[in-house]
Protein backbone atom coordinates (compact mmCIF):
# COMPACT_ATOMS: atom_id res chain seq x y z
CA UNK A 1 0.00 0.00 0.00
CA UNK A 2 1.48 3.56 -0.86
CA UNK A 3 0.20 4.99 2.52
CA UNK A 4 2.46 2.39 4.07
CA UNK A 5 5.53 3.60 2.16
CA UNK A 6 5.33 6.68 2.74
CA UNK A 7 4.50 6.26 6.20
CA UNK A 8 7.66 4.41 6.86
CA UNK A 9 9.77 6.97 5.09
CA UNK A 10 12.79 7.27 7.84
CA UNK A 11 12.59 11.51 7.86
CA UNK A 12 9.17 10.12 9.85
CA UNK A 13 9.03 10.72 13.80
CA UNK A 14 8.51 7.57 15.90
CA UNK A 15 7.13 8.38 19.31
CA UNK A 16 4.62 5.82 20.11
CA UNK A 17 1.79 8.31 19.75
CA UNK A 18 3.08 9.43 16.52
CA UNK A 19 3.34 5.82 15.32
CA UNK A 20 -0.43 4.79 16.58
CA UNK A 21 -1.80 7.95 14.65
CA UNK A 22 0.21 7.45 11.30
CA UNK A 23 -1.23 3.88 11.40
CA UNK A 24 -4.88 5.03 11.81
CA UNK A 25 -4.26 7.73 9.24
CA UNK A 26 -2.79 5.14 7.16
CA UNK A 27 -5.78 2.73 7.68
CA UNK A 28 -7.87 5.63 7.19
CA UNK A 29 -6.76 6.51 3.98
CA UNK A 30 -6.36 2.59 2.94
CA UNK A 31 -10.02 2.49 3.43
CA UNK A 32 -10.88 5.29 1.61
CA UNK A 33 -9.15 4.37 -0.98
CA UNK A 34 -10.23 1.10 -1.46
CA UNK A 35 -14.20 2.44 -1.54
CA UNK A 36 -13.27 4.94 -4.09
CA UNK A 37 -11.39 2.03 -6.50
CA UNK A 38 -14.66 0.74 -6.75
CA UNK A 39 -16.92 3.86 -7.43
CA UNK A 40 -20.02 2.01 -8.67
CA UNK A 41 -20.21 -0.65 -6.53
CA UNK A 42 -19.57 1.77 -3.59
CA UNK A 43 -21.84 4.43 -4.85
CA UNK A 44 -24.82 2.00 -4.97
CA UNK A 45 -24.11 1.24 -1.23
CA UNK A 46 -24.04 4.68 -0.35
CA UNK A 47 -26.69 5.28 -1.99
CA UNK A 48 -28.86 3.02 -0.31
CA UNK A 49 -27.75 4.15 3.52
CA UNK A 50 -28.56 7.84 2.24
CA UNK A 51 -32.10 6.73 1.19
CA UNK A 52 -32.32 4.63 4.33
CA UNK A 53 -31.48 7.66 6.56
CA UNK A 54 -32.92 10.21 4.24
CA UNK A 55 -36.71 8.68 4.28
CA UNK A 56 -37.11 9.02 8.32
CA UNK A 57 -35.29 12.97 8.46
CA UNK A 58 -37.33 13.31 5.52
CA UNK A 59 -40.90 12.27 7.37
CA UNK A 60 -39.14 14.14 10.72
CA UNK A 61 -39.23 17.25 8.53
CA UNK A 62 -42.60 16.68 7.79
CA UNK A 63 -43.63 16.44 11.55
CA UNK A 64 -41.93 19.45 11.96
CA UNK A 65 -43.43 21.55 9.64
CA UNK A 66 -46.45 20.37 10.51
CA UNK A 67 -45.59 21.42 14.43
CA UNK A 68 -44.59 24.70 13.06
CA UNK A 69 -47.76 24.88 11.74
CA UNK A 70 -50.17 23.99 14.70
CA UNK A 71 -48.28 26.61 16.34
CA UNK A 72 -50.01 29.60 14.55
CA UNK A 73 -53.29 27.88 15.78
CA UNK A 74 -52.50 28.33 19.83
CA UNK A 75 -55.18 30.57 19.94
CA UNK A 76 -57.76 27.68 18.73
CA UNK A 77 -56.71 25.71 22.15
CA UNK A 78 -58.50 29.42 23.95
CA UNK A 79 -61.22 29.61 25.73
CA UNK A 80 -63.91 32.32 24.68
CA UNK A 81 -65.92 33.39 27.93
CA UNK A 82 -69.21 35.08 27.25
CA UNK A 83 -70.35 37.05 30.14
CA UNK A 84 -73.81 37.45 30.84
CA UNK A 85 -75.00 41.29 29.56
CA UNK A 86 -75.55 42.73 32.83
CA UNK A 87 -71.99 41.83 33.41
CA UNK A 88 -70.11 46.07 34.13
CA UNK A 89 -67.18 46.61 32.31
CA UNK A 90 -65.72 47.11 35.88
CA UNK A 91 -67.04 43.79 37.17
CA UNK A 92 -65.63 42.30 33.40
CA UNK A 93 -61.98 43.95 34.19
CA UNK A 94 -62.24 42.48 37.91
CA UNK A 95 -63.06 39.22 36.90
CA UNK A 96 -60.37 38.97 34.39
CA UNK A 97 -57.98 39.83 37.14
CA UNK A 98 -59.40 36.77 39.25
CA UNK A 99 -58.70 34.14 36.35
CA UNK A 100 -55.57 35.43 35.47
CA UNK A 101 -54.03 34.57 39.19
CA UNK A 102 -55.00 31.12 38.62
CA UNK A 103 -51.67 28.73 37.72
CA UNK A 104 -53.52 26.92 34.93
CA UNK A 105 -54.52 30.01 32.88
CA UNK A 106 -51.23 31.97 30.88
CA UNK A 107 -53.28 35.05 30.13
CA UNK A 108 -56.51 36.43 30.00
CA UNK A 109 -57.52 38.99 27.34
CA UNK A 110 -60.91 41.12 27.50
CA UNK A 111 -62.95 42.07 24.54
CA UNK A 112 -65.01 44.89 25.86
CA UNK A 113 -68.71 44.91 23.55
CA UNK A 114 -67.39 47.89 22.19
CA UNK A 115 -64.56 46.71 21.07
CA UNK A 116 -66.38 43.18 20.01
CA UNK A 117 -68.89 45.32 17.58
CA UNK A 118 -66.59 47.25 15.83
CA UNK A 119 -64.34 44.43 14.86
CA UNK A 120 -67.62 42.70 13.95
CA UNK A 121 -68.10 45.59 11.79
CA UNK A 122 -65.17 45.40 10.10
CA UNK A 123 -65.13 41.70 9.50
CA UNK A 124 -68.98 40.93 8.63
CA UNK A 125 -69.23 43.85 6.14
CA UNK A 126 -72.22 45.28 7.60
CA UNK A 127 -70.41 47.87 9.48
CA UNK A 128 -73.93 50.19 7.37
CA UNK A 129 -76.86 47.84 9.12
CA UNK A 130 -75.44 47.27 12.41
CA UNK A 131 -75.43 50.94 12.90
CA UNK A 132 -79.13 50.79 13.03
CA UNK A 133 -78.52 48.86 15.67
CA UNK A 134 -79.94 50.80 18.95
CA UNK A 135 -78.10 48.85 21.62
CA UNK A 136 -74.89 46.84 21.35
CA UNK A 137 -75.86 42.66 21.55
CA UNK A 138 -72.87 41.85 22.32
CA UNK A 139 -71.41 40.93 25.75
CA UNK A 140 -68.01 41.58 26.80
CA UNK A 141 -66.04 38.53 26.58
CA UNK A 142 -62.65 36.97 28.23
CA UNK A 143 -60.58 35.29 26.13
CA UNK A 144 -58.85 32.68 28.06
CA UNK A 145 -55.49 30.67 27.12
CA UNK A 146 -54.58 27.97 29.22
CA UNK A 147 -50.82 27.39 30.20
CA UNK A 148 -49.04 25.17 28.74
CA UNK A 149 -48.19 23.08 31.87
CA UNK A 150 -51.95 21.95 31.69
CA UNK A 151 -53.28 18.57 30.56
CA UNK A 152 -55.97 17.37 28.57
CA UNK A 153 -58.18 16.59 31.80
CA UNK A 154 -56.69 19.93 33.90
CA UNK A 155 -58.54 21.61 30.69
CA UNK A 156 -61.09 20.23 30.65
CA UNK A 157 -61.58 20.76 34.44
CA UNK A 158 -60.41 24.55 33.76
CA UNK A 159 -63.56 24.60 30.85
CA UNK A 160 -66.04 23.69 33.64
CA UNK A 161 -64.86 26.04 36.32
CA UNK A 162 -65.07 28.97 33.99
CA UNK A 163 -68.76 27.72 32.59
CA UNK A 164 -69.50 27.68 36.65
CA UNK A 165 -68.82 31.15 37.11
CA UNK A 166 -72.15 33.57 37.43
CA UNK A 167 -71.18 36.13 35.29
CA UNK A 168 -70.26 33.44 32.80
CA UNK A 169 -73.67 33.37 29.76
CA UNK A 170 -71.55 30.32 28.23
CA UNK A 171 -68.30 28.88 27.15
CA UNK A 172 -66.88 28.43 23.54
CA UNK A 173 -64.30 26.12 22.94
CA UNK A 174 -62.73 24.63 20.12
CA UNK A 175 -59.47 22.53 20.83
CA UNK A 176 -61.01 19.02 19.70
CA UNK A 177 -59.73 19.04 16.20
CA UNK A 178 -56.43 20.64 17.08
CA UNK A 179 -55.86 18.45 19.83
CA UNK A 180 -56.89 14.92 17.33
CA UNK A 181 -54.35 17.35 14.67
CA UNK A 182 -51.67 17.09 17.54
CA UNK A 183 -52.59 13.40 18.47
CA UNK A 184 -51.61 12.20 14.90
CA UNK A 185 -48.19 14.36 14.95
CA UNK A 186 -47.83 12.78 18.12
CA UNK A 187 -48.36 9.20 16.60
CA UNK A 188 -46.87 9.74 13.33
CA UNK A 189 -43.62 10.87 15.42
CA UNK A 190 -43.79 7.90 17.06
CA UNK A 191 -44.30 5.55 14.54
CA UNK A 192 -41.36 7.54 12.70
CA UNK A 193 -39.47 6.47 15.85
CA UNK A 194 -40.06 3.04 15.65
CA UNK A 195 -39.60 2.97 11.53
CA UNK A 196 -36.35 4.47 11.72
CA UNK A 197 -34.66 2.34 14.54
CA UNK A 198 -35.73 -0.74 11.65
CA UNK A 199 -33.92 1.18 9.19
CA UNK A 200 -31.09 1.80 11.48
CA UNK A 201 -31.26 -2.10 11.94
CA UNK A 202 -31.03 -2.26 7.45
CA UNK A 203 -28.51 0.22 7.53
CA UNK A 204 -26.53 -1.66 10.14
CA UNK A 205 -27.12 -5.05 7.95
CA UNK A 206 -26.04 -3.28 4.95
CA UNK A 207 -22.85 -2.08 5.73
CA UNK A 208 -22.23 -5.27 7.52
CA UNK A 209 -22.82 -7.25 4.11
CA UNK A 210 -20.63 -4.78 2.52
CA UNK A 211 -18.10 -5.75 4.89
CA UNK A 212 -18.77 -9.68 5.01
CA UNK A 213 -18.03 -9.45 1.41
CA UNK A 214 -15.15 -7.23 1.64
CA UNK A 215 -13.51 -9.72 4.65
CA UNK A 216 -14.14 -12.66 1.78
CA UNK A 217 -12.24 -10.65 -1.04
CA UNK A 218 -9.42 -9.92 1.40
CA UNK A 219 -9.41 -13.45 2.89
CA UNK A 220 -5.95 -14.08 1.94
CA UNK A 221 -4.50 -11.16 2.75
CA UNK A 222 -5.87 -11.62 6.06
CA UNK A 223 -4.48 -15.21 6.57
CA UNK A 224 -1.22 -13.99 5.85
CA UNK A 225 -1.80 -11.08 8.34
CA UNK A 226 -2.64 -12.99 11.04
CA UNK A 227 0.30 -15.79 10.12
CA UNK A 228 2.70 -13.40 10.95
CA UNK A 229 1.55 -12.24 14.29
CA UNK A 230 -1.29 -9.51 13.60
CA UNK A 231 -4.34 -9.32 16.43
CA UNK A 232 -7.65 -9.53 15.76
CA UNK A 233 -7.99 -5.87 16.42
CA UNK A 234 -5.01 -5.04 14.33
CA UNK A 235 -6.70 -6.37 11.10
CA UNK A 236 -10.46 -4.96 12.04
CA UNK A 237 -9.68 -1.63 11.75
CA UNK A 238 -8.94 -1.06 8.09
CA UNK A 239 -13.10 -3.01 7.45
CA UNK A 240 -14.01 -0.58 10.96
CA UNK A 241 -12.79 2.55 8.88
CA UNK A 242 -14.49 1.65 5.80
CA UNK A 243 -17.66 1.36 7.52
CA UNK A 244 -17.18 5.04 8.74
CA UNK A 245 -16.56 6.11 5.28
CA UNK A 246 -19.48 4.12 4.23
CA UNK A 247 -21.64 5.87 7.27
CA UNK A 248 -20.30 9.28 6.47
CA UNK A 249 -20.84 8.86 2.77
CA UNK A 250 -24.41 7.97 3.32
CA UNK A 251 -25.35 10.43 5.76
CA UNK A 252 -23.99 13.57 3.66
CA UNK A 253 -25.74 11.86 1.03
CA UNK A 254 -28.99 12.14 3.06
CA UNK A 255 -28.36 15.34 3.56
CA UNK A 256 -28.26 16.10 -0.04
CA UNK A 257 -31.20 14.40 -0.53
CA UNK A 258 -33.32 15.74 2.02
CA UNK A 259 -32.17 19.12 1.08
CA UNK A 260 -32.56 18.91 -2.94
CA UNK A 261 -36.39 17.77 -1.78
CA UNK A 262 -36.69 20.72 0.48
CA UNK A 263 -35.78 23.24 -2.42
CA UNK A 264 -38.05 21.29 -4.75
CA UNK A 265 -41.18 22.46 -1.90
CA UNK A 266 -40.18 25.27 -1.31
CA UNK A 267 -41.99 27.43 -3.89
CA UNK A 268 -44.93 25.48 -4.46
CA UNK A 269 -45.59 25.55 -0.19
CA UNK A 270 -44.91 29.37 -0.42
CA UNK A 271 -47.50 29.35 -3.32
CA UNK A 272 -50.35 27.45 -1.39
CA UNK A 273 -49.23 29.31 2.07
CA UNK A 274 -50.28 32.58 -0.04
CA UNK A 275 -53.13 31.66 -1.49
CA UNK A 276 -54.41 30.96 2.32
CA UNK A 277 -52.97 34.72 3.36
CA UNK A 278 -50.23 32.67 5.55
CA UNK A 279 -46.65 33.71 5.41
CA UNK A 280 -45.83 29.94 6.36
CA UNK A 281 -42.53 29.16 4.64
CA UNK A 282 -40.95 25.35 4.61
CA UNK A 283 -38.55 24.34 7.45
CA UNK A 284 -35.07 22.85 7.04
CA UNK A 285 -32.36 20.96 9.16
CA UNK A 286 -30.73 22.78 11.50
CA UNK A 287 -27.36 22.08 12.50
CA UNK A 288 -28.19 19.65 15.16
CA UNK A 289 -30.58 17.70 13.02
CA UNK A 290 -27.71 17.82 10.63
CA UNK A 291 -25.18 16.65 12.60
CA UNK A 292 -27.45 14.26 13.78
CA UNK A 293 -27.94 12.82 10.51
CA UNK A 294 -24.22 12.69 9.72
CA UNK A 295 -23.71 11.09 13.26
CA UNK A 296 -26.00 8.21 13.17
CA UNK A 297 -24.97 7.44 9.60
CA UNK A 298 -21.16 7.30 11.16
CA UNK A 299 -22.50 5.02 14.02
CA UNK A 300 -24.31 2.80 12.10
CA UNK A 301 -21.54 2.22 10.14
CA UNK A 302 -19.02 1.99 12.44
CA UNK A 303 -21.92 -0.39 14.05
CA UNK A 304 -22.24 -2.42 10.69
CA UNK A 305 -18.80 -2.95 10.09
CA UNK A 306 -17.77 -4.10 13.88
CA UNK A 307 -20.48 -6.64 14.09
CA UNK A 308 -19.28 -7.77 10.83
CA UNK A 309 -15.52 -8.59 11.14
CA UNK A 310 -16.31 -9.19 14.10
CA UNK A 311 -18.28 -12.45 13.68
CA UNK A 312 -16.57 -12.83 10.23
CA UNK A 313 -12.97 -12.31 11.03
CA UNK A 314 -12.57 -15.19 13.90
CA UNK A 315 -13.35 -17.82 11.20
CA UNK A 316 -10.37 -16.68 9.07
CA UNK A 317 -7.54 -18.07 10.66
CA UNK A 318 -4.26 -19.17 8.90
CA UNK A 319 -4.70 -22.93 7.86
CA UNK B 1 14.69 -23.93 21.47
CA UNK B 2 12.24 -26.31 20.32
CA UNK B 3 10.82 -29.31 22.31
CA UNK B 4 8.86 -31.48 20.62
CA UNK B 5 7.60 -34.08 23.49
CA UNK B 6 5.05 -37.32 22.31
CA UNK B 7 3.06 -34.89 20.17
CA UNK B 8 -0.02 -36.65 18.49
CA UNK B 9 -2.05 -34.67 15.96
CA UNK B 10 -5.46 -36.20 14.68
CA UNK B 11 -7.73 -34.31 12.86
CA UNK B 12 -11.00 -34.25 12.55
CA UNK B 13 -12.40 -37.66 10.36
CA UNK B 14 -9.55 -39.34 12.83
CA UNK B 15 -6.22 -38.76 10.26
CA UNK B 16 -3.32 -39.05 12.72
CA UNK B 17 -0.44 -37.22 11.10
CA UNK B 18 1.97 -36.96 13.88
CA UNK B 19 2.09 -40.11 16.28
CA UNK B 20 4.07 -39.63 19.14
CA UNK B 21 6.52 -37.67 17.82
CA UNK B 22 9.40 -36.57 19.90
CA UNK B 23 12.48 -33.68 18.82
CA UNK B 24 14.69 -31.40 19.88
CA UNK B 25 16.10 -28.22 17.63
CA UNK B 26 19.04 -26.80 20.42
CA UNK B 27 19.64 -23.06 20.26
CA UNK B 28 21.39 -22.03 17.21
CA UNK B 29 20.60 -24.78 14.96
CA UNK B 30 20.13 -25.50 11.50
CA UNK B 31 17.81 -28.33 11.01
CA UNK B 32 16.24 -29.75 8.39
CA UNK B 33 12.72 -31.75 8.26
CA UNK B 34 12.62 -33.98 5.59
CA UNK B 35 10.16 -36.62 4.63
CA UNK B 36 7.37 -37.67 1.94
CA UNK B 37 4.08 -35.55 1.70
CA UNK B 38 2.17 -36.84 4.77
CA UNK B 39 5.31 -37.22 6.56
CA UNK B 40 3.88 -34.88 8.58
CA UNK B 41 6.92 -32.19 8.27
CA UNK B 42 4.05 -29.52 7.59
CA UNK B 43 1.86 -30.54 10.54
CA UNK B 44 4.93 -30.09 12.73
CA UNK B 45 5.84 -26.81 11.69
CA UNK B 46 2.01 -25.79 12.13
CA UNK B 47 1.95 -26.97 15.88
CA UNK B 48 5.27 -24.53 16.03
CA UNK B 49 3.61 -22.11 14.67
CA UNK B 50 0.45 -22.40 17.06
CA UNK B 51 -1.72 -22.89 13.38
CA UNK B 52 -2.48 -25.96 14.74
CA UNK B 53 -2.79 -27.86 18.55
CA UNK B 54 -1.56 -30.71 19.57
CA UNK B 55 -4.15 -33.47 20.00
CA UNK B 56 -1.74 -34.79 23.09
CA UNK B 57 1.90 -34.42 23.43
CA UNK B 58 3.86 -30.92 24.48
CA UNK B 59 5.76 -28.48 22.22
CA UNK B 60 7.64 -26.33 23.49
CA UNK B 61 8.99 -23.59 21.88
CA UNK B 62 11.63 -20.92 23.52
CA UNK B 63 10.83 -21.91 26.97
CA UNK B 64 7.20 -21.59 26.46
CA UNK B 65 4.87 -24.48 26.63
CA UNK B 66 2.53 -23.72 23.26
CA UNK B 67 -0.69 -24.94 25.20
CA UNK B 68 -0.49 -22.27 27.84
CA UNK B 69 -0.85 -19.78 24.96
CA UNK B 70 -4.35 -18.14 24.52
CA UNK B 71 -6.17 -17.54 21.53
CA UNK B 72 -5.44 -14.10 22.34
CA UNK B 73 -1.91 -14.57 23.31
CA UNK B 74 -1.36 -15.91 19.47
CA UNK B 75 -0.43 -12.83 17.80
CA UNK B 76 2.31 -11.74 20.04
CA UNK B 77 3.96 -15.91 20.68
CA UNK B 78 3.91 -15.53 16.41
CA UNK B 79 5.61 -12.35 15.82
CA UNK B 80 8.46 -13.40 17.98
CA UNK B 81 9.65 -15.78 14.98
CA UNK B 82 10.15 -15.59 11.27
CA UNK B 83 7.97 -18.18 8.72
CA UNK B 84 9.00 -18.73 5.32
CA UNK B 85 6.54 -20.23 3.38
CA UNK B 86 6.73 -22.15 -0.39
CA UNK B 87 3.94 -19.92 -1.93
CA UNK B 88 5.81 -17.03 -0.02
CA UNK B 89 2.52 -15.75 0.66
CA UNK B 90 3.19 -11.97 -0.18
CA UNK B 91 0.60 -9.22 -0.45
CA UNK B 92 0.45 -8.45 -4.18
CA UNK B 93 -1.26 -5.43 -3.26
CA UNK B 94 1.66 -3.65 -1.57
CA UNK B 95 4.85 -3.47 -2.67
CA UNK B 96 8.04 -5.12 -1.57
CA UNK B 97 9.00 -2.73 1.03
CA UNK B 98 5.40 -2.91 2.54
CA UNK B 99 4.94 -6.56 2.49
CA UNK B 100 8.76 -6.82 4.24
CA UNK B 101 7.89 -3.51 6.67
CA UNK B 102 4.53 -5.65 7.78
CA UNK B 103 5.75 -7.24 10.85
CA UNK B 104 7.24 -4.28 12.36
CA UNK B 105 4.07 -2.23 11.57
CA UNK B 106 1.94 -5.32 13.42
CA UNK B 107 4.30 -4.93 16.42
CA UNK B 108 3.93 -1.24 16.23
CA UNK B 109 7.73 -0.61 15.59
CA UNK B 110 8.42 3.39 15.04
CA UNK B 111 8.43 4.36 11.39
CA UNK B 112 11.77 5.28 11.89
CA UNK B 113 13.62 2.40 12.97
CA UNK B 114 11.31 -0.08 10.74
CA UNK B 115 12.31 2.26 7.61
CA UNK B 116 15.80 1.51 8.57
CA UNK B 117 15.20 -2.79 9.54
CA UNK B 118 13.41 -2.88 6.45
CA UNK B 119 16.29 -1.15 4.44
CA UNK B 120 18.88 -3.51 6.15
CA UNK B 121 17.02 -6.79 5.65
CA UNK B 122 16.21 -6.30 1.83
CA UNK B 123 19.77 -5.48 1.72
CA UNK B 124 20.60 -8.79 3.62
CA UNK B 125 18.95 -10.66 1.06
CA UNK B 126 19.92 -8.08 -1.96
CA UNK B 127 16.73 -6.92 -3.01
CA UNK B 128 17.36 -3.21 -1.71
CA UNK B 129 17.32 -1.79 -5.27
CA UNK B 130 13.40 -3.07 -5.64
CA UNK B 131 11.93 -1.53 -2.74
CA UNK B 132 9.20 0.13 -4.85
CA UNK B 133 8.45 -2.46 -6.88
CA UNK B 134 5.19 -4.92 -6.77
CA UNK B 135 6.06 -8.18 -5.95
CA UNK B 136 4.77 -9.49 -9.03
CA UNK B 137 6.94 -7.73 -11.30
CA UNK B 138 9.82 -9.90 -9.19
CA UNK B 139 11.01 -13.71 -10.18
CA UNK B 140 9.55 -16.49 -8.11
CA UNK B 141 13.69 -16.48 -6.20
CA UNK B 142 13.20 -12.93 -5.41
CA UNK B 143 9.97 -13.14 -4.16
CA UNK B 144 10.99 -15.65 -1.85
CA UNK B 145 14.07 -13.47 -0.82
CA UNK B 146 11.21 -10.87 -0.32
CA UNK B 147 9.45 -13.54 1.81
CA UNK B 148 12.46 -14.22 3.69
CA UNK B 149 13.07 -10.70 4.49
CA UNK B 150 9.88 -10.12 5.84
CA UNK B 151 10.14 -13.45 8.33
CA UNK B 152 13.73 -12.18 9.43
CA UNK B 153 13.26 -8.43 9.39
CA UNK B 154 12.27 -8.10 13.16
CA UNK B 155 15.47 -10.34 14.12
CA UNK B 156 13.51 -13.27 15.47
CA UNK B 157 15.60 -16.07 17.33
CA UNK B 158 13.47 -18.80 15.59
CA UNK B 159 12.63 -18.80 11.75
CA UNK B 160 10.66 -22.04 10.73
CA UNK B 161 9.93 -22.38 6.61
CA UNK B 162 7.96 -24.69 4.81
CA UNK B 163 9.41 -25.88 2.14
CA UNK B 164 10.97 -22.99 1.05
CA UNK B 165 12.93 -24.12 -2.00
CA UNK B 166 10.05 -25.74 -2.96
CA UNK B 167 9.46 -24.03 -6.64
CA UNK B 168 12.70 -22.98 -7.31
CA UNK B 169 15.27 -24.34 -9.38
CA UNK B 170 18.71 -25.89 -7.57
CA UNK B 171 20.28 -22.42 -8.30
CA UNK B 172 18.23 -20.43 -6.54
CA UNK B 173 17.30 -23.02 -4.02
CA UNK B 174 21.23 -22.57 -2.95
CA UNK B 175 20.71 -19.25 -3.02
CA UNK B 176 18.08 -19.20 -0.78
CA UNK B 177 19.80 -21.55 1.75
CA UNK B 178 22.94 -19.72 1.39
CA UNK B 179 20.94 -16.89 2.96
CA UNK B 180 19.18 -18.93 5.99
CA UNK B 181 22.55 -20.09 6.35
CA UNK B 182 23.65 -16.57 6.84
CA UNK B 183 21.01 -16.04 9.23
CA UNK B 184 22.26 -19.03 11.24
CA UNK B 185 25.49 -17.49 11.49
CA UNK B 186 24.52 -14.59 13.71
CA UNK B 187 22.88 -17.32 15.88
CA UNK B 188 19.19 -17.56 14.39
CA UNK B 189 17.83 -20.97 14.98
CA UNK B 190 16.45 -22.54 11.58
CA UNK B 191 13.72 -25.35 11.28
CA UNK B 192 13.20 -25.78 7.76
CA UNK B 193 11.01 -28.89 5.96
CA UNK B 194 11.96 -29.34 2.71
CA UNK B 195 12.00 -32.71 0.75
CA UNK B 196 14.99 -31.66 -1.30
CA UNK B 197 17.66 -34.45 -0.24
CA UNK B 198 19.93 -33.69 -2.57
CA UNK B 199 20.36 -29.96 -1.81
CA UNK B 200 20.00 -30.92 2.33
CA UNK B 201 22.77 -33.23 2.06
CA UNK B 202 24.98 -30.23 0.76
CA UNK B 203 24.78 -28.50 3.61
CA UNK B 204 26.28 -30.61 6.56
CA UNK B 205 23.04 -29.74 8.92
CA UNK B 206 21.15 -32.09 11.12
CA UNK B 207 18.23 -33.75 9.09
CA UNK B 208 15.63 -35.45 10.69
CA UNK B 209 13.30 -37.41 8.20
CA UNK B 210 9.92 -38.17 9.16
CA UNK B 211 7.51 -41.02 8.13
CA UNK B 212 4.13 -41.54 8.61
CA UNK B 213 4.18 -38.92 11.50
CA UNK B 214 7.17 -39.91 13.42
CA UNK B 215 10.99 -39.66 13.20
CA UNK B 216 12.91 -42.03 11.29
CA UNK B 217 16.08 -41.31 11.47
CA UNK B 218 18.41 -38.59 12.22
CA UNK B 219 21.76 -37.73 10.29
CA UNK B 220 24.14 -35.46 9.95
CA UNK B 221 26.37 -34.56 6.91
CA UNK B 222 29.77 -33.40 8.49
CA UNK B 223 31.31 -36.49 6.30
CA UNK B 224 30.21 -35.18 3.07
CA UNK B 225 30.96 -31.36 3.80
CA UNK B 226 34.41 -32.65 4.75
CA UNK B 227 34.56 -34.59 1.74
CA UNK B 228 33.89 -31.73 -0.79
CA UNK B 229 33.56 -28.29 1.11
CA UNK B 230 30.49 -26.19 1.81
CA UNK B 231 28.58 -25.16 -0.84
CA UNK B 232 26.65 -23.15 1.29
CA UNK B 233 28.98 -21.40 3.08
CA UNK B 234 31.82 -21.28 0.35
CA UNK B 235 30.14 -19.67 -2.81
CA UNK B 236 33.50 -20.74 -4.98
CA UNK B 237 32.16 -24.82 -4.43
CA UNK B 238 30.02 -25.49 -7.13
CA UNK B 239 26.83 -26.64 -6.16
CA UNK B 240 26.10 -30.38 -6.41
CA UNK B 241 22.94 -30.42 -8.54
CA UNK B 242 20.85 -33.59 -8.49
CA UNK B 243 20.18 -35.17 -11.97
CA UNK B 244 17.33 -36.64 -13.49
CA UNK B 245 18.40 -39.89 -12.48
CA UNK B 246 18.98 -39.07 -8.71
CA UNK B 247 22.85 -38.98 -8.45
CA UNK B 248 24.54 -35.85 -8.79
CA UNK B 249 26.66 -33.94 -11.27
CA UNK B 250 29.16 -31.18 -10.62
Amino acid sequence: MKAHSEALAPTRKSSPLGTWASLHISNCKGSLGRIVRQPFASLLTVLVIAVTLALPAAMLLVIKNASSLSRSWDNALDFSVYLNQDVSLTEARRLKDIIEQRADVEVVTLITADEALDQFKADSGFGAALDHLGDNPLPHTLVVRPSSANTEQTVLLLNEELGNLPEADFVQVDTEWVQRFLAILDMLQRAIGIGSLLLGAAIVVIIGNTIRLDIQNRRQEIEVTKLIGASNAFVRRPFLYSGFWYGLGGGLMALGLVGYGLYALEEPAARLAGLYGSTFTVLSLDLRESLTIVGTGVLLGLTGSWLAAARHMRAIEPG
Amino acid sequence: MIQIDNVVKRFPGGQEALKGLTLNVEKGEMVFVTGHSGAGKSTLLKLIALIERPTSGQVVVDGKNTRRVSRRKVPAYRRQMGMVFQDHKLLYDRSVFDNVALPLIIAGIGYREAGRKVRAALDQVGLLKKERQNPETLSSGEQQRVGIARAIVSRPKLVIADEPTGNLDPALSLEVMRIFRRFNEVGVTLLIASHDIGLIDQLGCRRIALEDGRVQEVADDDDFIAEYGDPIVDPAVDPIIPDEDGGTWR
